[in-house]
Order: C-alpha cells, then sequence, then structure tokens
C-alpha cells in the first residue's frame, strides 16, 4: 500500500521487475539500479513509464544524466535507522531537480514520515499499520522548521529576515 | 542570552505535543521498545539502571535565573530534588517517570529550554566557552554561531538519523575552555588575512574505545559559509560513515581510515557541488542573533579595591577562592566567577534543588540574572562587579557552593558509573570522592591539576583527557582502574597514555598520591604535569607505581 | 545456578522482577526462580502478553539465595535491586524515608 504526502493511501500499480524477469513490452515497471546497468539500451525504447529502484549505496550523480527517463524512484531504508536515503532524496530533488515520484520503501515508519518529505519523498510503502493509526497525521505536526526546506515550507532564518533578494 | 520568537515558541510547543503523542502511543502498545527508543532518545530520554534519566539541553550552556528556578522546580516534582551537570553542559535528571515526560518538556518550552537531540544519532548540543563574550582573550563571541548552529540543526530531515551522534564545539578565544579538539567537528574563529571572520575547522575528534583528537581539514570557511560547510560534512559522513558496528561509526573513525586529507577532499567536492548560496548566513542576520548577546549594561563607577584587598588579606579562605575560582573580566571592576560543583566528598557535578534556587538567586544579584555551564561540571557567573565578590562568596560558601578548587586536583571531571548509568562497567562517583578526601589537604601545595575518570569505555568523564586519566572497569567480578597518565585539554589537547596494569579500586587513592609525589619532586618551575610529563617519561611513574610495597 | 527476570517498569522505569502468572514487583524477594536450564522458558513466560508489556528490556539475572532473601551475583544488578551507594539516593534511603512519595510500593502491574 502506499500513502501519499497528502495524506491520501492508493494500491501500488507498478511492477516491481526482478532481474531474471523479462522486460514486459508495456506497462509501468520499475527496476533495479543493476539492471538499468545492464538493459539500459532495451529500456529506454520502451513506450511507457519506467522505475529506478536505487540502493542507499549509490551516489545520485551517478544517475544523474539519466533522471529523465524515471517517472519513480524508489529509495531504500534497510532500517529506519539507516540514514542514507534522506541525503540521496535531497541530492536529487535539490542538486538534480528530478521532477518525478520520490518513494521511500523498506523500514518506514510513522515518525520518520516527515522527515522524509521534508527531504523530497512524496509517497511511501506503508502496511495496515498506517490506516489503522492514521500515519497522515504525521506530516501536519509541524508547520515550521529550522532549515531550508526540498518543497513547501517556511523556513525560520529566511522568513525572519524576509523574502530572498537574489542578485 | 538568545530569546526565543514567535517561530521558535510555535516550533517548541509543536515538538511537545509530538512528544506527548509518542509517549501515548507507547503506552497504548502501539509502539514496540525498539521503535520507541529513537524517538525517546531525540528527546533526550534514556533508561538507565534505576529509572528514566532524562537530559534537558542546556545550549552551549546558557543559562538565566528563570531557566534555574524552573530546573530547580522539575527536580523538586519530578525528580529526586538533585540533578548532575554532564561534560556537554547539559543537565540529567535520574529519577524520572517516562509518564511524566510530555509534562516535564511542557514546563521546560515555557522557559525557552527543551531536551531535543541530547541523544541519538544527530547533532548533539553545541557546546562553547563558558567565559563567551566576557573573556578578556576573545576575538568575538561565539555564541551568535552556535545558536544559528542550535536552530539550523534542530531536527535536521537529512541528519537525524547519522551512523553516530555529533558533536560541535566553538571556541573564538586565546585559550581553549572548550576542548574543541575533543569533538566530532571544531570551530575556531579566526581572521584571514583579509581581515575577515572565519573558521579554522577539525574533524574528527572523539574519546571513547578509539581516542583521536580532531585534525584540520581546512583553514579558513568564511562565517556566511559555515553552515554549508558543516552540512558537506555531514553529508560524506552520512554517505560513508560505518553502520555495521556502532564502535566504528563515529566520523572519527572515518577521518582516520580515509585520512583527513582525503576526507577533506571529499568535503571539498561535496561543499563546491552545493548551492551554499541556500543556507548562506547573511551579515544581517549574525548581526540580528549577536543583539540577543549584547553586553549587559555594567555598573562603572570606580570599585573600592582597597576595601577587596582588605578582605582578602583578612580572610585566607576567601583569598583562595578568589585565586582558584575568579577570573579575569574584559570589564575593568568585574571577574567572572566558577561556582565550583566539586565539594570535598559530593558527587562532582550534582547540585540540589535549593542550590540551584539559591544561584537563581545570586544571578539575580550579581550577575544581570545570567549563569553558564562549563563543561568541567562546574557553573558561572559571568557578571560580577568586585566588590560584591565577599558577600557571593559567603552565600556560596554557606550553601556548599564555596569550593576553591578550580583546577585542582579536588576538581575531578567524573561520569554518573555503575551507580546510575546502564553503559558503565564500575563505580567512578565514590572513587571521586575518596581521591578528593584523600588529597585535599595538599592542593595547594600540587596546584594545577586536573584528574578525569569514567565509568566505563564510553569517556563521558573525559578520562583521556585528564592529566591523570582513571577508567573504571570490570574484571573478574571485581572493579579495577586503568591508569592513563600525559592527558590535556584545550589547545595543547593531548590523549593521555595507560601506564601499566589496572589499580584495585581500595588502592586508587594511594596510587594518585604516589603518582603526584613523583611530579611534585620532578617538576620545573611553572610546569603543569603534562609538561613534566612529557619531558621525563613514563619511566619514573611507572617505578613508583609498580614498585613492590 | 538461580536466575530471575528483571526489567524496568515501562510507565516510570522502576526496576521490577517477574513474580509469574503475569505479575511484576519491585520487590526481589518474591521474583520467581528458575534453575538452571528452566531460565530460558522463565524469560519467555514473561514476555508473553498483549502490549505493551509492563517491563522494558527483560533479562535474566543471577542469584544466590541468602535465608529468605534473593541476592543478585553482579555489582551491577545489586545496584539496580537497593540503589546508587553513595550521593542523595544511596541504598534508596529517601525512599525508605518518604515510601508514600516512592513509587516502590509493592503492586502488581
Amino acid at each position: 500500500m502506499l500513502l501519499a504526502e497528502d495524506g491520501t493511501l492508493s494500491v501500488d500499480d507498478w511492477h516491481h521487475l526482478g532481474d531474471d524477469e523479462p522486460v514486459p513490452g508495456s506497462g509501468l515497471v520499475t527496476v533495479s539500479f543493476a539492471r538499468w546497468q545492464l538493459d539500459e539500451g532495451t529500456l529506454r525504447v520502451r513506450a511507457d513509464k519506467l522505475g529506478l529502484r536505487l540502493p542507499n549505496t549509490i551516489e545520485p550523480k551517478d544517475i544523474a544524466s539519466d533522471l529523465d527517463r524515471f517517472a519513480l524512484i524508489i529509495l531504500n531504508f534497510p532500517k529506519f535507522t539507516d540514514g542514507r536515503a534522506y541525503s540521496q532524496a535531497r541530492l536529487l530533488r535539490t542538486r538534480f531537480h528530478y521532477q518525478g515520484e520520490l518513494r521511500a520503501d523498506g523500514n518506514v515508519l510513522r515518525d520518520q514520515l516527515l522527515f522524509m518529505r521534508r527531504c523530497g519523498f512524496n509517497s511511501f510503502v506503508v502496511g495496515e499499520r498506517a490506516i489503522k493509526e492514521n500515519w497522515a497525521k504525521a506530516f501536519g505536526e509541524f508547520d515550521v522548521f529550522y532549515q531550508q526546506p526540498t518543497g513547501q515550507g517556511p523556513w525560520v532564518m529566511r522568513q525572519r529576515l524576509g523574502p530572498r533578494n537574489d542578485p | 542570552m538568545y530569546r526565543y520568537d514567535d517561530f521558535d515558541h510555535r516550533f517548541i510547543d509543536e515538538r511537545v505535543a509530538q512528544y506527548r503523542d509518542q509517549v501515548r502511543r507507547r503506552l497504548a502498545g502501539q509502539l514496540t521498545e525498539d521503535e520507541f527508543r529513537p524517538l525517546r532518545l531525540m528527546n533526550g530520554l534514556y533508561l538507565q539502571l534505576h529509572a528514566y534519566m532524562l537530559r534537558i539541553a542546556v545550549p552551549y550552556g546558557m543559562l538565566n535565573s528563570k531557566k534555574l528556578r524552573k530546573l530547580a522546580h522539575i527536580m523538586r516534582k519530578y525528580d529526586r530534588g538533585y540533578g548532575h551537570f554532564t561534560t556537554r553542559t547539559n543537565l540529567q535528571l535520574h529519577w524520572i517517570k517516562l509518564e511524566d515526560t510530555p509534562d516535564i518538556l511542557a514546563e521546560l518550552a515555557s522557559v525557552e529550554m527543551h531536551a531535543i537531540q541530547t541523544s541519538g544519532n544527530s547533532f548533539r548540543n553545541t557546546t562553547t566557552d563558558p567565559f563567551a563574550g566576557v573573556a578578556a582573550d576573545e576575538l568575538e563571541d561565539p555564541r551568535p554561531y552556535a545558536e544559528i548552529i542550535r536552530q539550523w540543526a534542530t531536527l535536521h530531515p537529512e541528519f537525524s538519523f547519522l551512523p553516530r551522534k555529533f558533536k560541535i564545539a566553538i571556541c573564538a578565544s586565546k585559550e581553549d575552555r572548550a576542548a574543541v579538539k575533543m569533538h566530532d567537528l571544531g570551530l575556531y574563529l579566526h581572521k584571514n588575512e583579509a581581515g575577515e571572520l572565519g573558521f579554522e575547522v577539525v574533524v574528527g575528534g572523539g574519546l571513547g574505545r578509539t581516542p583521536y583528537l580532531a585534525q584540520t581539514i581546512r583553514q579558513f570557511v568564511p562565517r556566511r559559509d559555515v553552515l554549508s560547510y558543516i552540512e558537506a560534512c555531514l553529508r560524506v559522513y552520512n554517505r560513508y560513515g560505518r553502520r555495521d558496528n556502532l564502535w566504528k561509526a563515529r566520523i572519527k573513525i572515518l577521518v582516520n581510515s580515509l585520512g583527513a586529507a582525503k576526507y577533506a577532499e571529499e568535503v571539498e567536492q561535496e561543499w563546491l557541488a552545493s548551492d551554499r548560496e541556500a543556507i548562506a548566513i547573511p551579515e544581517s542576520y549574525i548581526a540580528e542573533i549577536a543583539s540577543a548577546f549584547a553586553p549587559p549594561e555594567y555598573d562603572r563607577s570606580p570599585v573600592d579595591e582597597a576595601a577587596l584587598e582588605r578582605a582578602i588579606a583578612g580572610n585566607p579562605a576567601f583569598a583562595r577562592w578568589i585565586k582558584h575560582n575568579v577570573h579575569a573580566h574584559r570589564v575593568s571592576g568585574h571577574a567572572i566567577v566558577t561556582i565550583s560543583l566539586k565539594e570535598v566528598g559530593k558527587t562532582g557535578g550534582d547540585i540540589s534543588a535549593e542550590q540551584m534556587d539559591l544561584v537563581a538567586d545570586l544571578a539575580d544579584e550579581v550577575s544581570f540574572g545570567e549563569a553558564r555551564v562549563a563543561y568541567e561540571q562546574d557553573l558561572v557567573l559571568p557578571h560580577v562587579r568586585c566588590d560584591r565578590l565577599l558577600p557571593l562568596w559567603q552565600r556560596l560558601e554557606a550553601a556548599g557552593l564555596g569550593s576553591s578548587n578550580k583546577d585542582l586536583v579536588t576538581d575531578i571531571i567524573c561520569c554518573p558509573g555503575l551507580d546510575y548509568c546502564g553503559l558503565a562497567t564500575a563505580r567512578s562517583i565514590p572513587v571521586a570522592q575518596r581521591i578528593a578526601k584523600h588529597m585535599a589537604a595538599k592542593e595547594d601545595e600540587i596546584g594545577t591539576f586536573n584528574i578525569k575518570m569514567s565509568g566505563c569505555i564510553n569517556a563521558c568523564g573525559h578520562h583521556h583527557l585528564g592529566h591523570i586519566g582513571l577508567l573504571g572497569v570490570e574484571k573478574n567480578g571485581e572493579e579495577v582502574y586503568q591508569i592513563t597518565l600525559g592527558g590535556d585539554a584545550g589547545h595543547n589537547a593531548a590523549i593521555g597514555t595507560i601506564i601499566g596494569p589496572s589499580v584495585k579500586s581500595d588502592d586508587v587513592p594511594a596510587a594518585i598520591d604516589t603518582l603526584i609525589a613523583v611530579y611534585m619532586k620532578l617538576r620545573q618551575e611553572g610546569e603543569r604535569f603534562p609538561e613534566t610529563y612529557r619531558r621525563v617519561g613514563q619511566a619514573p611513574f611507572k617505578e613508583a607505581l609498580y614498585a613492590p610495597r | 545456578m538461580l536466575q530471575i527476570v528483571t526489567g524496568n517498569r515501562l510507565r516510570d522505569g522502576v526496576v521490577i522482577y517477574f513474580a509469574g502468572a503475569g505479575e511484576w514487583t519491585p520487590a526481589i524477594d518474591k521474583a520467581l526462580v528458575a534453575e538452571d536450564d528452566h531460565a530460558n522458558a522463565l524469560l519467555a513466560e514473561a514476555q508473553v502478553g498483549l502490549p505493551p508489556l509492563p517491563a522494558v528490556g527483560p533479562v535474566l539475572i543471577e542469584v544466590t539465595r541468602e535465608g529468605d532473601h534473593l541476592r543478585p551475583v553482579t555489582l551491577r544488578e545489586r545496584i539496580r535491586a537497593s540503589g546508587p551507594t553513595t550521593g542523595p539516593m544511596a541504598g534508596h534511603t529517601a525512599l525508605d524515608a518518604n515510601p508514600a512519595a516512592s513509587g516502590l510500593d509493592d503492586y502488581s502491574i
């Protein structure tokens, strides 16, 4: 099940292609980073949207030139205490201007959702608990932050100083 | 002192509400302990031997009378009437109930305090010079930068799940009173050749199982760029820091396995690729934050110095206090006062609610309401007019706060140890008490001497940096103490070296006495212990300590 | 070897011991004792129940029997059982003076 940043829940309509599976002619599929490197040629000529599953050990700059090909990038939290994907997300959004869906998968817990969204994630793979415990509420717990946001929301220093006067 | 504006208040209130809901979910069984632990730790709540322990943040050691009174109230209402100042200038309460913690945080928020990130694998409390803003040897007040870093580092979305904790310290004076080199990241404020202010950045310090001193990775970062540079340091750490082994996860391990030069290169690349303007600190913002730390309106009328001299001459105990605990202030007729929390026989760093209230009153009466916490587990009154020193000392003395032992042998830095701490392997408080009692009569003759003791390898008591360091460990069911010699904090920071086999608990005071006797015999004029030790080497100490008796 | 199960009470952190039948107690002498290889079964029994479980971090600790009393073997567990060895709360003395405020009264959870 997927939780979106606006709090809505939906069913995942992507097929997450195993590395041994043949590439289907059509339909929404995601591939692993390894598969992308191996079959980039085949994958590029497909008409349908493509998604990428990026391990948290790969640097965003290594796929920077391919980003316009992906409609979805899935980053992984093998354990919720492993915070590497936060940096990946921020870089994808702010440095490489990735515009597509950025999804958090793995050990995604309620109390990390807001951190994730603030780094640029906009969808989250969640279980049944998300409904029972109304996880969407987590997004609204703060409306002011001390950092430059990735996405929306006021930033304390900037708000205190007034609008930024770019040269 | 920095005052919260509407943003800070809103943020902190939202944080309390968020935490209250987390506690509610834990008590309702919706969160497992494994899920809840990182959440409570991000609010400084540990589970220790006897109860929960709350570590309250004292950002860069700054307190005022209102905060002190609130802390005293919390200690009385929710704890057992006392607390413990730590080597990171925070306050720990040892007897806390989980179900009370949301209310405690709400009480703290009412005086612009919190416990955010006093634990967990994220930024910890940024520390600085307890004499900031009043020290005679200071280039510029470091506190505005500490406050800007505090704000930027608070619930940072990218860096709240680092491989391990991350501690920052700032120094802006000739003497390093913040032990900057033992931090994950240290900033030394200085001017470049063009006369611009900026920071020398040192990285990779830390004590614990593998102690390292921080190394310089950049001589000069303009102050407007300091956040983007720290961000680059953190991003490289977040990417490459080890996550497979808790003991190798600190940035010191990364810096020392890559080599400082290689790490610096990675940071430089990341920094140059980043949008530095996005978090550049405009001059106007530095000025705005700095205005909160403007000096108070000192009474500059002449002080009756003859009267003070007479009081000193007529009262040897007062004279000792002046000598050891009163320091030069940049405004004439004023002094900085260290309130020692190391009364011989008591627990170092501990303070009772009544003492806390007294310090609040005294801060109001003689120090413009202000007090500081020093990492040496003492309090500081930063703005005392010299004609108030005698009555101040008398009232401190009457309350057990007048010990004249700053930087003397009884001024022992000491962690809570196995009497309280879940990580400890041996007790430290009772051993420190016995050492202090044993050595007290000789402390003037010995002069400057720093003993530091930890009850486990995590080194909260900074034992590696003690002139004599003591590490308590358990061996075959017995508490024994490993002795290191020659450590030092500050600009001349050095990691002590282990002298030999550990000493039994009962034998520790005599062992210290023996080692110090060797030092006193061999020292040359003006030499502190680390200098003598470096000059003469380990042999004479070893011979004396392990000689057959 | 004699072992008992101890943990800290979830809501207030007080040191408690498993007394059997879902009950926990701050009084160590009322702890249920397991001999030798029955210890793991005791630990498992202590962790049965609906969340939240009353004790955080339940573990087995070794004890010896001295008359009617149980005495932990390690110094760490002796300090957990009877309080710090120094300071205002040494041996829980402050609690003894004011048991009403202590939270240490013996009630089941």
